[in-house]
């Protein structure tokens, strides 16, 4: 039996500033699918993540996310943005981090349940950061800090996971782990898309792949990394409809 | 040697006490955020844009808490939007905001003879004249911001942590922003009455900024912020009685010595281990 779409683009133009940065994307993801998402810098690989969070309103086209407006559905998704987004000398502790992946599902005024404090412990685990639960977060390296926001985004126990390349700054036999990780949230059923980098690693994990230049110029599993053509027009400067393509990505 | 407890027989100093302590709390818990969030300058501006609140309220014979209170929060929302809308930088938005609404006070100012005395008091504190009246007004605001503090803490702290994780978790970063500027606001209200219009930003910056200096956790960063704020006004307000001096600048200036010291020792420790 087919899986209900869990993420639906139809016709979808967005970018930053009146920029056009990806353009003319249709999508399905469906519950349960793995998707790697690669390009080069500025390719719109976070612009496509942050339209359907719902962080940023496309120019135009219909973006459907768990059948409602990209936003609505916060409580079932949850993001993790690039790491240097985040202001990591603010005097808090590791488990105060990851508790942040719980607010969505608590009102003002509560402090964190039982079940908070149980999800939180569950996340450490499976990201091997249990024994940094007490650590200042601006003590950390570059992979561990990684490791936390990826331990809130699993914290918050979500449908829908969507991840802005979380492997940065982690080593390889880390970054095997965390493809793995996930590799298996999505096989019990969670929605995993991640921006990437490493083309060998998506070779070795996900079962599809979307290749970005200013929108999808391939869509299918990881064998079309092998396509010399769709590696031509991925990375090698095809771009198509003109100069306003290279727009630079918004890290900001 | 001075019986310590000699000022305490008097009703003034005591409501001065209460007064002082109450603003302590206020503004060392609010300005945990202004000092994470680098809010120094807005904090100062927003201090000087509740002067013509205060003369208007002296005007109209109500409550001066109220008034500042009223012109701080316009001035605060003010602030915001005029940064988000113009595409201006928010550092010109607040020179803008501020220097209009402090001109706005001392043309007003300037119109009426009878309060030449009072001026020293809204620009420098009066602790020592405060009345019972502007006690209660000051507790019941005060109460409002501490409440309204304990109720979004935990979402202030993540959209202040991280504004774009906490968009995408479904928190409202537009309101959470705009009611710390409503609550930076009031707690400034609270304060011009103890330390004036031009040190208020002392209160809401130094406490907080000494805590920074050697927390590595926000419990301890509060705790340590509201303990410096209190001592800091009990002790300033008790110095001042005796070289009968300014009490506000008296306060001020013993948290702005507290930092030092912190900072000194704190130095001194990390050469020290830097050496060891």
């Amino acid at each position: 039996m087919e899986q209900p779409p869990v993420i639906e683009l139809h016709g979808v133009r967005a970018g930053y500033d009146g920029r056009t940065v990806i353009d003319r994307v249709d999508l399905t993801v469906r519950r349960g699918e793995f998707v790697a998402l690669v390009g080069a810098n500025g390719a719109g690989k976070s612009t496509l993540l942050k339209v359907i969070v719902g962080l940023l309103r496309p120019y135009e086209g219909s973006v459907r996310v768990f059948d409602s407006p990209p936003g609505n559905g916060a409580r079932h998704l949850a993001y993790l943005p690039q790491a240097e987004q985040v202001h990591w000398d603010y005097p808090l502790r590791v488990e105060d981090v990851v508790l942040m992946g719980r607010l969505a599902h608590s009102t003002p005024g509560r402090g964190p349940t039982t079940a908070d404090r149980s999800a939180v412990a569950t996340a450490l685990g499976r990201v091997q950061i249990v024994d940094l639960a007490r650590r200042p977060i601006d003590a950390l390296s570059g992979g561990q800090r990684q490791r936390v926001l990826l331990a809130r985004t699993l914290a918050a126990d979500p449908e829908l996971l969507l991840l802005d390349e979380p492997a940065t700054g982690v080593d390889p036999a880390t970054e095997e782990q965390l493809m793995s990780l996930l590799g298996d949230l999505a096989s019990h059923g969670r929605t995993v898309l991640v921006a990437t980098h490493d083309l060998a690693g998506v070779m070795a994990h996900f079962p599809r792949v979307l290749c970005m230049n200013g929108g999808i110029v391939a869509d299918g599993d990881a064998s079309i990394l092998r396509d010399d053509a769709i590696l031509r027009h991925t990375y090698g400067g095809h771009r198509p409809g003109g100069p306003e393509h290279i727009a630079d990505e918004h890290h900001a | 040697m001075p019986d310590p407890f000699e000022p305490l027989q008097y009703a003034f100093v005591q409501r001065a006490l209460l007064a002082a302590v109450l603003v302590a709390l206020v503004c060392a818990s609010v300005g945990v955020f202004v000092v994470l969030r680098g809010l120094a300058f807005l904090g100062d501006a927003i201090a000087h844009a509740a002067f013509p609140g205060v003369v208007i309220a002296f005007l109209l014979k109500v409550n001066i808490v109220l008034g500042g209170s009223v012109a701080a929060v316009l001035s605060a929302l003010a602030i915001g939007a005029v940064a988000r809308r113009s595409g201006l930088k928010e550092d010109t938005a607040i020179g803008v905001v501020f220097s209009g609404m402090f001109a706005l006070g001392i043309v007003l100012f300037s119109s009426i003879r009878t309060f030449t005395g009072d001026l020293l008091g809204i620009l420098f504190g009066d602790v020592l004249g405060v009345a019972t009246d502007q006690l209660v007004v000051g507790s019941v605001t005060a109460a409002i911001v501490l409440a309204a503090l304990w109720i979004i803490w935990r979402q202030l702290v993540f959209v202040s942590f991280d504004p774009i994780g906490a968009a995408a978790a479904g928190l409202n970063t537009l309101r959470y922003d705009t009611l710390l500027l409503g609550l930076i606001g009031l707690a400034i209200a609270v304060s011009v009455q103890i330390v004036g219009v031009v040190l208020v930003v002392a209160m809401l910056v130094t406490p907080a900024a000494t805590a920074r200096l050697v927390a590595r956790d926000l419990r301890t960063l509060v705790v340590v912020a509201l303990a410096l704020a209190v001592g800091s006004s009990v002790a300033g307000i008790w110095l001042s009685y005796y070289v009968n001096a300014a009490s506000g600048g008296t306060i001020v200036l013993v948290a702005t010595t507290l930092f030092g010291v912190v900072w000194t020792v704190r130095s001194v420790a990390r050469s020290r281990a830097a050496a060891a």
